[in-house]
């Protein structure tokens, strides 16, 4: 058993549910990005994903895109962020995911994308740009190694594609909530609860919810229907308005804390 | 074999690599675009607004006195500039735009790089009452403010991108998030044989009119087929319109022209299929411009409409068995074309349509005088002649 499923098998017998917690990897530089891991679990974070940082991240808006910008500029490669999660495989067991486009990974080589990040104790990926239609390789090498393939859900899925995805993925599936880009929204769609109720009814797998997600009360919202509230944006402008201040990591971890104090 | 193939691909590159959000609306988009295909009444509607409203056929017309001053082949131009709109870009946003109203969607949205696809895609939004909103990088709003404003004048919101390069390929990734988040209501017109499937089949169908025609005529005039057919790549739509109707005649060579930029050696090109790697980027896997981590990288040309580090994927399958070749042509030599022509023919190419005149003078005095070459001239160059005259009055100063 991977570490996402043991943490959801965790979370079910208290009845609690999963923040995930994103932020870009090599934002504010690799040693920040892993001081706020460390950090986000102290506060109560269940799931780690970390950015990898891309040219043309088409699935974010603003604040992500920006935070890729960041990253890249001070010359964050994939092989950095894996051996990243490495060293921080000596301090902790918290479940890592990364979350990147396509276009990295094949440069990469798929193969052996799945074999370091196995090996480095990186736990799965989320590939927005990569629908399982085009995922065979990956998938199969994923299997292998009891590396998680995380699909993405959205509200245009057919209940055909639900089924689809359903079965490609492993430790969990990434509902998005809304038709559109990351980035804090004040308001979630107000068919967000039926829409996860729905997957949930067809799939066996924990549901979590991301996109749009950016205070305590929509955590606390996803959170009665879904297993678990993705935040992103959110924290990466958290990062923002905190990056010059002494108590940056402490900052960040107070808002941290509060989304995780919504989601148990 | 017919390709691509039922999921869209072209040997290994092409395909469908999109959010999961855009999924559903390309499985409609191919199932619509199937229903139309095979409807009669839609082929008749889509003659009409080509031959009525666009001015079709455009003319396969003898370039005497470029074939003298070139001394090589015997060379007939597509004249593509002559359309309504300006360029080739209208044979495919009339197609697009009668099945976005198909449909039944109401706006359609548009990336463009020099304008002509913004430009038409304005006007059939105009033509058939859809909203249209074009994203165009803001470099691009500036080296081609008369399109920005012919856009405005047709009704249509144009949003410069800020992001990343701020040409084609940022204002690409803008068209996708708009796309993503208004997709029940919105159609992505895209300008190239590029994109996620259905997009490089659909746009190749629609601009394979130029080939189509370009074979009859042709063979009317001359009573054979041509030796080499020539057009400029930068997604490749004019270039895969003029050959792919060519595809069985196996003795007519394809030459698509890259914008090779400063010079390939420097770095700031285009020339995605002669210099690039296999990688994913909007939509499809195809060659790419891209560094050795996967990050893309940033074109360069003289032609905003060539300016794109990436190119579309059955492009990449010619190039691959071999059934097209690829060549290149640095600014400088598409200006000179440019001259050239307007000098030579009294024809004022774009500088897109330059860079394919420009490889030809380069290669003529290597083909026999018994070729018979065809030259897709995409666009005209009206767009294109203030920044031309910037450029020249520069030079002028320089040498002086």
């Amino acid at each position: 058993m991977n570490r996402i499923d043991k943490k959801f098998a965790e979370l079910k017998k208290p009845g609690r549910k999963a923040l995930v917690t994103f932020i870009t990897a090599g934002d504010y530089g690799l040693q920040n990005t892993k001081k706020l891991v460390l950090e986000f679990e102290a506060r109560g974070a269940d799931i780690i994903e970390l950015g990898i940082p891309f040219s043309d991240p088409v699935a974010d808006g603003p604040t992500i895109q920006v935070s890729s910008e960041r990253a890249l500029k001070r010359g964050t490669k994939l092989k950095d962020v894996i051996s990243a999660v490495g060293e921080l495989r000596n301090k902790t067991e918290i479940p890592i995911v990364l979350m990147g486009y396509y276009n990295p990974i094949l440069k990469y080589g798929v193969n052996k994308f799945i074999s370091d990040c196995a090996r480095n104790g990186v736990d799965g990926a989320i590939i927005p740009d990569l629908p399982p239609e085009e995922a065979g390789e990956l998938i199969s090498a994923s299997r292998k190694k009891d590396f998680a393939t995380i699909f993405l859900l959205s509200p245009t899925s057919t209940p055909d594609r639900i089924k689809l995805i359903s079965k490609n993925s492993r430790g969990f599936i990434y509902y998005v909530s809304l038709t559109g880009i990351t980035g804090a929204r004040s308001s979630l769609p107000a068919e967000l609860s039926s829409r996860v109720r729905l997957i949930k009814r067809r799939s066996k797998l924990p549901v979590c919810v991301g996109f749009g997600v950016s205070s305590p009360g929509q955590v606390r919202q996803i959170c009665r229907a879904a297993d678990g509230a993705i935040v992103g944006s959110a924290i990466v402008r958290e990062m923002e308005r905190n990056s010059a201040k002494k108590r940056f990591i402490g900052n960040v971890g107070d808002y941290v804390q509060k989304l995780a104090e919504a989601s148990h | 074999m017919k390709l691509p193939d039922r999921k869209g691909h072209f040997g290994v590159f092409g395909g469908k690599y999109v959010p999961e959000t855009l999924m559903t609306a390309l499985e409609e988009l191919e199932g619509a675009y199937k229903a139309a295909k095979n409807d009669r009444k839609f082929s008749e509607q889509l003659r009409y607004y080509l031959e009525e409203y666009a001015g079709r056929p455009s003319n396969l017309y003898y370039a005497a006195r470029l074939t003298k001053a070139l001394k090589g082949p015997k060379i007939y131009l597509k004249r593509e500039d002559l359309l309504h709109t300006g360029s080739h870009k209208i044979n495919n946003t009339l197609g697009q735009g009668l099945l976005t109203v198909r449909m039944g969607k109401k706006r359609i949205i548009a990336e463009t790089g020099a304008g002509q696809h913004g430009v038409a895609t304005a006007t059939v939004a105009a033509l058939f009452g859809l909203d249209c909103e074009v994203f165009m990088g803001e470099e691009d709003v500036q080296r081609q403010s008369l399109n920005v404003f012919r856009m405005k004048l047709l009704g249509a919101k144009v949003n410069p991108v800020k992001s990343g390069s701020r040409t084609l390929k940022d204002a690409m990734n803008e068209t996708m998030r708009d796309w993503v988040t208004n997709v029940r209501t919105t159609h992505y017109c895209i300008g190239s044989v590029a994109g996620p499937h259905p997009f490089p089949m659909m746009v190749r169908d629609f601009q394979s009119v130029i080939g189509t025609e370009a074979k009859r005529q042709i063979l009317r005039a001359e009573g054979r087929l041509p030796d080499y057919l020539m057009a400029c790549v930068g997604g490749g739509s004019n270039s895969m319109g003029l050959f792919y109707p060519f595809l069985h005649d196996r003795n007519v060579k394809f030459i698509g022209v890259e914008a090779a930029g400063k010079g390939l050696s420097t770095g700031m090109h285009a020339a995605t299929l002669e210099r690039g790697g296999i990688g994913v980027l909007h939509g499809s896997k195809s060659y790419l411009l891209q560094d050795e981590a996967g990050q893309i990288k940033i074109a360069h040309s003289i032609s905003a409409g060539l300016d794109y580090p990436g190119v579309g994927p059955e492009h990449s399958f010619f190039k691959d068995t071999g059934r097209a070749k690829y060549f290149s042509a640095t600014d400088g030599e598409a200006l000179d074309a440019f001259r050239l022509l307007s000098e030579t023919e009294g024809i004022i190419p774009a500088l897109e349509s330059s860079h394919a005149v420009a490889y030809l003078a380069k290669v003529s005095r290597k083909l026999k005088k018994s070729d018979l070459v065809v030259v897709c001239l995409s666009g005209r160059g009206d767009k294109d002649v203030d920044m031309v005259s910037r450029i020249l009055s520069e030079k002028n100063e320089q040498d002086r």
